[in-house]
This record gives C-alpha cells, structure tokens and sequence, in this order.
C-alpha cells in the first residue's frame, strides 16, 4: 500500500462515521430557515432601524414576561447598539418603575427608571413567574441569542467554520415564532404545551406570542410575523453580543496586520535560509 | 551541547553580569547558537507557537482574573460582565477561551509530529515523558477552566467528569465528596477550581522548562530520525529556526484571529450561555471538542469502572510509546507499514472525536467500540510487533545527504504542512 491506499482508508473510515450518522440521528426538530442578517459576515454589523423596531417587540411584547436582565438602559445609547440618544435612552428608562432602597425608614419603595438601572425583570423572582403563568418559567433574554442553536450535522458544521455561521441563534428565534402550525397528525399535545415545529420536542409553554399587525411600525416596515421575528431575533442578538460590531472593525485591523505582518516573516525566512539552500556545502552559518 | 559558540559579553554591565550569573549564555546557548537540524520541516514549528500559546492564555488569564467572581451566584455574571462592561474583555474573553482550544490543536499537532517521526524513542524517552505530562496537566486546567464560567454545561461536564472518580472502588463515594467539597459540585468545588485552574499553568510552565532542558540535552529529532553527525547536518537556532518559528506563529495567529473575531462561539456550546442549573439537566451534555476522543472511549464501554480506566488508560499508555515500540527505526518516512497504521490511527482518533460529540445510541456504541479496539490495539499489538516484522526502507547516512539526494534540499525548505508527508 502506498499514501494513496492509506488515504483512501480514512475516507473509507470517514465516510463510515458519516453513514452511522445520518442512520442514526433522526433529527427530532426541523432546522429553522437560515436567514440574510445584516450583521453575519466578516463585515455585518447591527442595522440600528432594525434593533429598535425589535426593541419595540421586546417592550411591548416580550417584556411582559420575559426578564432582560444583563442590560441597562444606558446600554441603549452604546455604540454598535440601536443608536437611541443618551436623553432618548433616559427617556425610556423614566417609563419604568424600578425597585429601590431601603430609604431613611427601611423601606423598599419604587421609583422612575434612570439610565443607570438594568431593565427591571417583569416579576419579582422565578416562583412568581411560575406562578402566575402556569407552572413555566419564561427564560432570562440577556443571552438567549447565543443560548440557543439547533443541530445542523456532520459535514454542514464544518463548512460553517469558513462561510461563519454564527447566527444560529437569531434563526432559532425567528424560527420558533414563526413555528406555530397545526401538530402533525397523531402527534399527542402535552397539556399546556402548543405545537412549535422548531422547538425541539415540539411541545413549547410560550403561546404564540405574536400575530401580523399586532405591534406598530412608523417607518414603513411591514407588519407580519416574519418580520417581527427577524427584527426581535436582532434585537437579542445585540443583546447577548452587543459588542459585536468593535469586534468585527477590529478583527479586520487585526487580520490585515496579521497576513502583512506573516508575509513579511515569510520573506525573511526565504532570505535567510537562501544560502542554506543553495549551498549545501556551506560551513556551519553562525548566528548574525 | 558542546562545541558550538560562547556567548561572548561586549557591554561592561554584560561582563560584571555574566561573571555574576552567566544569564547571557544560557540565553545564547540555548536559543541563540544551539544548533538545530538543517532538515525540519513546518511540522516543527509547534513548539514554539505552544510557547507562545501558553504565555497568551497567562497574559490574558491574569486579566480575566481581576474581572472574574468564583462564586456560584456571581460567576456567570462576572463574565458577562467581562464582555460586556470591561474595555475590550470581549477580546480577553474569547482569546482566552479559543486560545485554549487552538493550544489543543497545536498540542495534537505537536504530538502526532512526534509519533510519525519516532520523536519518543532513545535518547528522548524523557522529553517525551514531560510532554504527556504537559498534556495530562494541560487536559486538568482546560477541564476546570472550562467550568469557571458556571453556564449549564460548565456545572453538568463538572458533575459528570468528578462523578468518574466515583467508580473507583471501595473508596470512590469518598474521593468524590472530598474532590466537591461538599455533597454535590457547589460553591466550594467552583473555588477550588478557579484557585487551581490560576495555578496550574505555572505548574505547565515549570514543566515546560524541564520539557527544553531534556529537548537542549538530547537534541532535537529530525525528518530522517538520523542524528546530526556533522556540523554539516545542523544550523544555528538563530535567526534560522527563529524567523521559520516566528513565520508559523504568524500563520497561526491569523487562524485564531479569525475563530475570535468572526466566529467566537462556533468551539462553545449555546447551553453554556444558560447560568448552570442543578435542578435542570440538558438533554445532551458533552465535553469541549478537544476531549471528544477520550469521551467515546468512556461512554463505548459498558461498566463504568471499565471505561473510566480506560479513559486513563488511553492517555497514560503514550508514557510508554517508547517501549511499546521495538522499531529501531525512528521516522515512519522509512517504515512503510508503520505509517499507514498511524494514519488509521489519526483517522480513527477523528472518528472517536466525532463520535463522542453524539448521543451514545445504536451504531455510535458500536463505532466507538471498534475504534476503541484499534485505539489500543495500535499500541499494544501493533507497535510491538511492526518491529519485529516491519522491513523498513534504507537510512540515508547522513542529515546533509538526505538533503542533497532530492536535488534540490528539500528538507530545510520544508514541504506545505498539507495532508501527509513523504
């Protein structure tokens, strides 16, 4: 056997490992559509419209039972966020009542958000929560965008590591709105549970959440469930990463840097090697 | 080595310093005139980038500490305070954590190089005994470091990798308890942890000094396994193995770059964005990519006892590569059958690597079973025997031969690192 023998073997094996894979695994949920997001690639950054129709979402919608814990409101005039001015960004805070103290007296008592506070959680801890929406506790948002993913398989995930997929979250999100059907036939409902063709299972808590029309846009942008999927799945995204356009500007300094940087390594390495290789004869080079 | 240059003061405060302590010799001596063979190849550079990868993961370690709470109510907040409100702790963050990863990926390059060219065997028995060492010590703190930030896989992979310790017998139920601190992983076990994962690398450091001195005394292997004879067979460490080093660094380095800048969680698994939950397992909980492999060999066998001497087994066994292997023929550019074992051997560590990233169902059970087998079986039947009845193909005499034979001197160009070689 030669390398092209041995070769053929780990393909052979490879190939083997694949095959057990699909026998195997039956995917229990649909994948969610892949979506175009204005911030994949090596240059996507947020669209600021988008993010503040999602927060839109967020506070009319989601907010109501969903906490967002890990944001502040001045959060919303950070860079690479949704752009609200710092006035705008405290304007929103006041509409909030957040807990404070204790005072003078030792007591709690509530007072307008300002734009130092964290979004305060829609209930007061986890078993009110459970209590008051049947037993389900509706997760933390802060990080959801990259709490969630769904399984793609071999070899698509591997391929993903050079086209960087990295919004596997935001299509589960929108994917789960957007998952609402009827069940299949002879699939048994758990009680309490909706049909979800996305969430794994199928049987989620959360009720559908949104219908078209049901939060309104000022600029135009269409009122469907579809689009309010992709502009809160944005939303979150910025949410759970909102340092994601400092990274993307700086990760191409850094790449330009660095191929410029390892070209010129290269070079010097053939310069200096250059006389090893042509002349093999060559006493010993000494260190310069 | 001897015979090659002293270094040789020039500076007035270099001379009354090196009769002091003759720091500038070590120095020059051991990276600056210490001759390294003419004929490595880009396979070598991986020494110095896991020199390099080691002092990242410090540099960025110790910042992440100044940010990070060990406590079970803080830590996942701390980090994401970290990303979040500390200047660039995004950057640190995702540095460090696909810093560990790519310390992995150089660590395996770095140890399946040594298998193919024979690098373990005599005179180098020692350093290769430091190196799984090194990585025995490098699997501890990646496991705990992967803990600290108290997402749900953190806290499960914690409950389930302490809980092995569990099927020693007689004494297990005890060394478990006493390993968490307590009756179930909790806030002791976390700052156990975190007080280890800071310590550790150090640990690694010390290590890695002992890891050059025994490579500075034995000298470094080469392509052909045939030792430098001549001078004619080696060339200074600097600038011809520095700048060669520095180059793959530089490659290196852009590959990080684009796992942190553009694809940051693609090595992480999404539950770990979820704070852990003791009241809540996931459907599926799986270790970081890089102990897959070992992973499949534990859960491919049915007794717990079993698997988990196994799981030691399978790394605890490279220790004895050395003698495991009879061949007195050390690189498998010369040992035709040798290689293609090797070969099915990577291929099959991959299948178990990809297998352990499964559910441990039907025909995965069955896969990583037989790619267990052939796992030991390479190192017990395979090695020993190739030896006896592998004919391995002619040595050329000398370093400086093999390199003149090919025409051109291909050996201290160094073919792309793509695919095998020769």
């Amino acid at each position: 056997m030669n390398r092209h023998h041995t070769r053929a073997i780990a393909f052979a094996l490879a190939g083997l490992l694949c095959g057990f894979g699909t026998a195997v695994s039956a995917q229990e949920a649909d994948a969610p559509p892949r979506l175009h997001w204005s911030f994949s690639g090596p240059f996507g950054i947020y669209d600021q419209a988008q993010l503040q129709r999602g927060f839109k979402i967020y506070r009319e919608v989601c907010s109501s039972c969903h906490s967002l814990k890990l944001l502040s409101f001045r959060n919303l005039a950070d860079p690479g966020g949704p752009g609200f001015t710092e006035a705008q960004a405290a304007a929103i805070a006041a509409t909030f009542q957040v807990t404070d103290g204790p005072n003078d007296q030792g007591q709690m008592f509530q007072r307008p958000g300002k734009i130092a506070d964290y979004f305060p959680p829609p209930f007061p801890n986890d078993q009110a929560a459970r209590a008051a929406l049947g037993g389900k506790l509706p997760p933390d948002m802060s990080t959801l965008a990259k709490a969630r993913s769904y399984e793609w398989g071999f070899p698509w995930f591997i391929l993903d590591a050079f086209t960087m997929y990295q919004e596997d979250g935001p299509d589960y999100i929108h994917g789960i709105l957007n998952g609402y059907t009827d069940p299949t036939p002879g699939f048994v409902l758990p009680p309490g549970g909706q049909y979800n063709k996305y969430f794994p299972g199928h049987a989620i808590g959360m009720p559908k959440p949104l219908s078209d029309g049901q939060v309104e846009y000022t600029d135009g942008t269409p009122t469907t469930v579809d689009q309010y999927g992709r502009d809160v799945a944005a939303f979150l995204m910025w949410a759970a990463e909102p340092t994601l356009d400092a990274r993307k500007r700086l990760g191409f300094q850094v790449m330009v840097f660095l191929i410029v940087f390892s070209a010129l390594l290269y070079f010097t390495k053939k310069r200096v090697w250059h006389a090893v290789l042509h002349d093999p004869d060559l006493e010993k080079p000494r260190a310069a | 080595m001897s015979g090659h240059p002293t270094y040789q003061p020039r500076s007035a405060f270099m001379k009354w310093l090196e009769r002091r302590l003759p720091i500038g010799n070590l120095v020059y001596s051991s990276f600056v005139a210490y001759p390294t063979p003419r004929n490595l190849n880009y396979w070598w550079t991986f020494g110095g980038i896991l020199a390099f990868m080691l002092g990242v993961q410090i540099v960025t370690g110790v910042v992440l500490a100044m940010h990070y709470t060990p406590h079970v109510d803080f830590a996942f907040n701390s980090v994401e305070g970290i990303m979040r409100d500390v200047n660039y702790g995004w950057l640190l963050r995702y540095l460090h954590a696909n810093g560990a990863s790519f310390f992995f990926v150089a660590v395996y390059i770095h140890m399946a190089r040594g298998m193919y060219y024979g690098s373990y065997k005599e005179p180098r028995e020692v350093l290769w005994i430091l190196g799984v060492i090194l990585f025995l010590l490098m699997v501890v703190t990646g496991f705990m470091g992967y803990v600290l930030p108290w997402g749900q896989m953190s806290f499960w992979a914690a409950t389930v990798i302490t809980n092995l310790f569990s099927a020693i017998p007689v004494v297990g139920g005890s060394i478990v308890t006493w390993l968490w601190g307590g009756f179930a992983v909790g806030n002791p076990t976390l700052n156990r942890f975190y007080s280890l994962h800071y310590l550790l690398p150090f640990v690694i450091a010390g290590v890695v000094v002992l890891h050059i001195w025994a490579l500075h005394v034995a000298g470094q292997n080469n392509p052909t396994g045939v030792e430098p004879k001549t001078e004619k067979d080696t060339v200074a460490f600097t600038p011809y193995a520095t700048i060669k080093d520095a180059f793959f660094v530089g490659l290196f380095c852009i590959v990080l770059a684009w796992f942190i800048f553009y694809i940051p969680n693609y090595l992480g698994h999404s539950d770990n964005y979820i704070p852990a939950n003791p009241g809540q397992t996931p459907t599926h909980i799986v270790p970081e990519w890089y102990y897959l492999p070992f992973y499949a060999i534990l859960r491919g066998i049915p007794s717990k006892l079993l698997g988990v001497t196994a799981l030691a087994a399978s790394i605890i066994v490279l220790a004895f590569m050395p003698w495991l292997d009879t061949s007195p023929v050390r690189s498998a550019s010369y040992r035709p059958l040798y290689r293609q074992f090797l070969f099915i051997f990577f291929a099959a560590v991959i299948g178990l690597g990809y297998l352990g990233s499964q559910e441990p169902t039907g025909g995965y059970v069955i896969a990583a079973r037989i790619l267990t087998i052939y796992y030991f079986a390479f190192f017990f039947v395979i090695l020993p025997l190739l030896g006896l009845f592998e004919k391995t193909r002619p040595l050329p005499n000398s370093i400086s031969e093999s390199v003149l034979k090919k025409g051109v001197p291909i050996g201290a160009s160094g073919p792309p690192p793509a695919g095998a070689r020769g």
